[in-house]
């Protein structure tokens, strides 16, 4: 679809659901529509319900970990038609402890996919049916994708030859992590006054052929 | 598998009520997997049985999850399309299709057509390797050891092509943001193109072992019937989607590196169970090799690069590194920091043998992604193994499991 069709179709959701759209975008060729988590529901149904959208089909639910914002969950909805062939994305915030409503009634499919975002993230889904943790070990502590969990994670495990049964440990790390950081490359560099960098300054006031020069 | 001895089991299926003879049947819970040959991996299934008929399932998965979307935030994006591979280690190629054109997305680049018309080519043939592996085993869970003794060997074939053209038999890492890492070796088009005029016939081969095979179709027809309707509640893509009478199918709906130049069908399935998912791949098969033909003929008349012509995005070929101390510095960054990507975030899916298999990939314009979900094929179709076996009995659970084609790799990531 092109980009004038989709920004059509967002604002035409805008208008049916009013204030429970935040903003609705189109970047990189897709539609993206923030929603409130109190019209989450409502939303997506009303996505997947009206004749012009016609989502039939949840594609996926990621969730995204922004640890400096004060809501810091992102539950992101792909949703595909089928029927039209276009694709909206829904957004919602949340934080660690405000529940996000489960579209598991409107999408059975989403039983899961809520199951791994609160695995991994902690996000947690109000009336979702079965909300155990699916990808991680049983008796896993901690969401492992939260941008504050080590890469490494906090235990490791082995078989002990001795207990005859797999044991669980702090992890000890043979050598250090290392985490290389690209984003400056002249880090360290930053506040060192060398010799004639006081050239590069040009006095204020200066004419503006001295500046040139 | 744990068992319970069904033969200590009193009066299993001898429930009459009102007769003589009647037994309460206990319901017994019963464990399948994580090792067992037909769970196609690491597959453990809590199962509550009454008698030899399903009542519920509960797929345990897991046992393979590995952290790739967490080792990708910390990965350049160079360094993360190998963990692509290993997702569904059957498709390798597939799986970094996805990847390559979420990357492309983001950083605004189109590949020049060659390299298109290579990746076309590949993701064909790779949806052969996975179709071959997935119907014979299947046949072989359900009873026929002879398609897996013949299909790997055609696999071993195929996985020839992909060291020949990337060096390695299955982790090819071939496919590469802005294009492909090498063009074809020479006499390696040649060689395909000859493969593609042998393999009809291994195919009807093929077929005529199994599609009208009586005790094949015995324990496929009406074995997993999903409807349409359910089809899509449930998230299912590809062949298990196209199985249940859907035609849809993300090469010809949404064309991604050119499928709109070439010229295929896209087979659906009538009945939804797991004979018609069978029938989809055996005719998706025929019409890869027709595609494959397609990209051949296309590549012999494209000749020119395979990859952007932006050294920023792309490494110096390894003879100019060696002489030009600009493509040496490019190599050095390009090998270490990597490049930047805009911030922006996208969804792009591409239709994998298994089906949609979708990358979501935030980026906030530094030289790693700051997210990238990856949306696995088999992950929604073994969420609907419950419904679709209840009722079943348990030799049924396998047939399933066997048409739905899960890997392991994939839905734990």
């Amino acid at each position: 679809m092109s980009d004038e069709a989709l920004k059509e179709l967002g604002d035409y959701i805008s208008g049916a659901l009013g204030d429970a759209v935040v903003k609705a975008e189109v970047a990189h060729g897709e539609l993206m529509v923030t929603l409130t988590r109190e019209g989450a529901l409502r939303g997506i149904q009303f996505l997947r319900d009206d004749s012009t959208t016609h989502c039939e089909m949840l594609a996926d639910i990621a969730g995204v970990d922004y640890p400096s914002r004060p809501k810091r969950f992102e539950v992101v909805y792909n949703l595909l038609s089928v029927k039209h062939n276009h694709r909206i994305r829904v957004k919602v915030t949340t934080d660690e402890d405000t529940p996000v409503p489960s579209i598991v009634s409107l999408y059975p499919v989403a039983g899961w996919f809520e199951r791994e975002a609160w695995d991994l993230y902690g996000i947690f889904f109000a009336d979702n049916p079965d909300l155990r943790r699916i990808l991680t070990d049983y008796g896993f502590e901690g969401h492992p994708l939260r941008k504050d969990f080590p890469l490494t994670g906090y235990v490791e495990l082995r078989y002990d030859e001795e207990q005859k049964r797999v044991v669980y440990e702090p992890v000890t790390l043979t050598q250090d992590f290392r985490s290389f950081d690209f984003l400056s490359p002249w880090e360290g560099m930053t506040d060192v006054q060398l010799p004639g960098d006081e050239k590069a300054v040009i006095p204020l006031g200066a004419p503006a052929s001295a500046a040139k020069r | 598998m744990a068992t319970t001895n069904l033969a200590t089991q009193p009066g299993t299926g001898l429930n009459i009520p009102g007769q003589p003879g009647e037994v309460q049947i206990k319901p017994f819970t019963m464990n399948f997997g994580p090792q067992h040959p037909a769970a196609h991996g690491v597959l453990r299934l809590v199962m509550e049985m009454d008698g030899e008929v399903v009542e519920r399932a509960d797929p345990h998965i897991g046992l393979l999850h590995r952290g790739t979307e967490k080792l990708i935030e910390y990965k350049t994006y160079t360094q993360a399309t190998p963990y692509f591979d290993r997702l569904d280690y059957v498709s390798p190629m597939s799986m970094e299709h996805s990847w390559v054109l979420a990357v492309e997305k983001l950083l605004g680049i189109t590949p020049p057509k060659r390299g298109q018309y290579i990746r076309v080519l590949y993701a064909e043939l790779t949806r052969v390797l996975n179709h071959l592996l997935n119907l014979t085993t299947f046949a072989l869970d359900v009873g026929a050891i002879t398609p897996a003794l013949w299909g790997f060997e055609e696999r071993e074939k195929l996985m020839e092509f992909y060291e020949r053209v990337s060096g390695a038999r299955m982790h090819a890492n071939y496919f590469r943001p802005g294009g492909v890492n090498l063009d074809l070796p020479a006499g390696l088009a040649d060689d395909i193109f000859e493969y593609t005029e042998r393999f009809p016939k291994f195919l009807s081969d093929l077929e005529g072992l199994l599609s009208e095979n009586r005790v094949f179709k015995q324990r496929t027809v009406d074995i997993g019937v999903v409807s349409a309707a359910d089809a899509l509640a449930w998230g299912f893509t590809g062949p298990m989607l196209r199985g249940s009478n859907v035609a849809w199918d993300l090469r010809k709906a949404q064309p991604y590196d050119s499928y709109e130049e070439f010229d295929f069908d896209i087979p659906v399935g009538l009945t939804g169970d797991c004979y018609a998912r069978y029938l989809v791949r055996m005719e998706e098969m025929k019409q890869s090799i027709s595609i494959m033909r397609q990209a051949l003929d296309k590549l012999s008349k494209t000749p020119g690069p395979v990859k952007v012509n932006d050294r920023k995005v792309t490494p110096p070929s390894r003879g100019e590194m060696k002489r030009s101390m600009e493509s040496l510095i490019h190599h050095f960054k390009l090998y270490t920091e990597g490049y930047h990507v805009p911030a922006g975030e996208t969804y792009t899916a591409t239709e994998s043998p298994k089906g949609e298999l979708g990358v979501y990939l935030v980026s906030d314009g530094t030289n790693r992604p700051y997210r990238c979900k990856i949306r696995p094929t088999g992950f929604s179709h073994l969420q609907a193994m419950d419904f679709m076996s209840k009722g079943h009995m348990l030799a049924d659970a396998v047939a399933i499991i066997g048409s739905m084609d899960i890997v392991f790799g994939e839905i734990d990531r």
